[in-house]
């Protein structure tokens, strides 16, 4: 404890990366980093990763189905969009030493989490249009900020990430308002999907801030902006207003205008579900880690042929290499 | 080309909606890859391909519906036909299998559709030509992407080798179908507004036996064709893969989504 206090301890550097913190400029792969901060950037980058890999399973299941076109093209888009936001968050964290190989395997054998809210299950559509509305949503919420956190290169893929996610969100909110608009069919299938995604998102942004345990020090180090809870708030706040518009009901029925906040007062999502499905009790849990092992196992021998490919090449090529040093 | 007189209009809404079955039935076989490619690259670009696929696909239904004499759009064409109004070649309707499987079938198509789409161009058709003077562009990519994958598994490892060469034996029957021209394509070739598919055959043999020979695969001998896919004479797959794909807006017809 005393040793914290006493900053005279602080070595060279430890004392440029603080100051680099303070002076709001990027952390850079070449910097000098305590292992914590590393550790931690690689923990949630990785997690991060994972969760838009497995993202492409729960809206995957509806790209075969997707009731029209317009709608399926904009779809397989998104999901492409996801597998690319994958790949720069994995080369984010390979710039911090970490192996995407490597992450994927703990992403297969469990030992790395993903976001929980893919755990639920798509039975319907409209859980297309909710998901980009909500998921999203609340995805942006989340991210917008990650924009400017202190790592430069996850801040920088985040930029790009963001504009993609925003179009998600738009064209989410979009499915919700075509069947909002279509026939009393439709608009109950909305409403169903509201009634699925409204908690799982809701709780996408973590535990409470007083049960939140990495939380203080991802603050301490601009790695994370606002708390679980600021950040909450503010998804409520503009989710809200956009169901009403839909003409839907949000299943909350503690939840009001709070005019003196100038917020939403919201009631308390159901706590012990998040730590079930995070321990891996959700309701598709098992079978998305299972398809995403299961594409792994399938393409190994791919890969295997890919990379003797390479090396045949790279045999052949090289005798020319060294006779011709130019 | 010849020239004059012009087609029927529906001679030439049948063989727009050919090529555009075409297009959708391999785009949709994609989409069953989602998420399950053998990497994240590899999902990328399958799902590349298969976007450039639909975006064809719709291009050629709007226009399908613009010569049809019903009231239909593109969605009542892809969505509202049974597997036996379906006109696509046998060939792209042909079950995923492994990655090796998809490959085979991508590339031997592929490799037609960049040829076929080369003569489209000089269609008196200006739609046709157009659409096709965009699609090339793509097709170049598809045709780039799976001949790379051909040599990658055929001159692989022995496992991939061994997958890439029964996997190019299990399509090649239905490769022929690509090259015999019915009556419809007999009398669009005599406007000029159709492609000579016999005239493909030469140059398709040729390119095809050399990658194959860069890839260490040996060629199939050529069997008996098996053919019929123009006519609707599908295999029970395409009945599978409409069901799955059809099954929202027929449960809930004419509504918006």
């Amino acid at each position: 404890m005393r040793a914290n206090q006493n900053s005279k301890t602080l070595s060279a550097d430890e004392l440029k990366f603080e100051e680099l913190l303070a002076s709001g400029r990027k952390i850079e792969p070449r910097d000098w980093m305590p292992d914590d901060y590393r550790k931690t950037l690689i923990r949630q980058i990785g997690q991060h990763a994972h969760s838009e890999i497995i993202g492409m399973q729960p809206e995957g299941n509806w790209i075969t189905r997707a009731p029209s076109l317009k709608r399926k093209a904009i779809l397989m888009s998104k999901v492409q969009d996801e597998a690319g936001h994958g790949l720069y968050l994995y080369s984010a964290a390979e710039t911090l030493e970490a192996d995407r190989t490597d992450m994927l395997e703990k992403l297969n054998n469990g030992k790395m989490k993903y976001s929980s809210i893919f755990n639920y299950p798509t039975p319907c559509w409209a859980d297309m249009g909710a998901i980009g509305w909500l998921v999203d949503g609340a995805a942006i919420c989340n991210q917008v900020p990650l924009c400017r956190t202190s790592y430069g290169p996850y801040a920088r893929a985040m930029v790009r990430i963001c504009k993609e996610e925003s179009f998600h969100q738009r064209q989410g909110y979009e499915i919700m308002l075509t069947l909002c608009r279509g026939s009393a069919e439709q608009k109950q299938m909305a409403q169903d999907a509201l009634n699925r995604w409204w908690w799982p998102s809701i709780m996408m942004f973590g535990p409470r801030d007083d049960k939140s345990p990495n939380s203080e020090l991802s603050l301490k180090w601009k790695i994370k902006l606002f708390s679980n809870d600021e950040l909450r708030q503010k998804f409520v706040d503009i989710a809200v207003p956009q169901a009403n518009i839909l003409g839907l009901t949000v299943p909350d029925n503690d939840l009001s205008w709070n005019e003196e906040t100038g917020h939403y007062t919201y009631g308390e999502p159901d706590w012990e579900e998040f730590f079930e499905v995070i321990q891996g009790n959700g309701p598709c849990n098992k079978e998305r880690v299972s398809n995403r092992r299961e594409a792994h196992e399938n393409g190994q021998w791919v890969r295997d042929a890919a990379i003797a490919y390479a090396e045949k090449r790279a045999k052949i090529s090289r005798p020319k290499t060294t006779q011709d040093p130019l | 080309m010849n020239t004059s007189p012009a087609p029927s209009k529906s001679d030439l809404f049948k063989y727009t909606l050919r090529q555009a079955d075409n297009s959708m039935v391999l785009c949709q076989r994609l989409c069953q890859w989602a998420a399950r490619g053998p990497d994240l690259e590899e999902d990328i670009s399958l799902t590349n391909i298969g976007l450039d696929l639909i975006g064809q696909a719709r291009s050629l239904y709007q226009y399908s519906a613009s010569l049809c004499d019903q009231q239909v759009n593109e969605d009542d064409l892809a969505f509202m036909r049974d597997s036996h109004e379906w006109s696509n070649l046998l060939l792209v309707e042909q079950p995923n299998g492994d990655f090796a499987d998809t490959i085979a079938r991508q590339y031997l198509y592929d490799a037609w559709h960049l040829l076929f789409l080369e003569q489209l161009t000089e269609s008196n058709d200006t739609t046709l030509a157009a659409i096709a003077a965009k699609s090339i562009k793509e097709v170049k990519y598809h045709n780039r992407h799976s001949s790379m994958w051909i040599k990658r598994l055929g001159d692989g490892t022995e496992v991939s080798h061994q997958r890439m060469q029964d996997a190019i034996a299990a399509v090649w029957p239905f490769t022929a179908e690509m090259f015999i021209p019915d009556e419809l394509d007999q009398r669009m070739l005599e406007f000029g507004t159709g492609v000579d598919l016999k005239a493909l055959k030469h140059t398709w043999d040729s390119q095809v036996s050399s990658l194959l020979v860069d890839a260490t695969l040996s060629k199939p001998v050529a069997g008996e064709a098996i053919v019929g896919g123009r006519q609707g004479q599908h295999a029970e797959y395409l009945g599978d893969l409409l069901e799955e794909m059809q099954s929202l807006p027929r449960s809930m017809p004419n509504h918006q989504w």
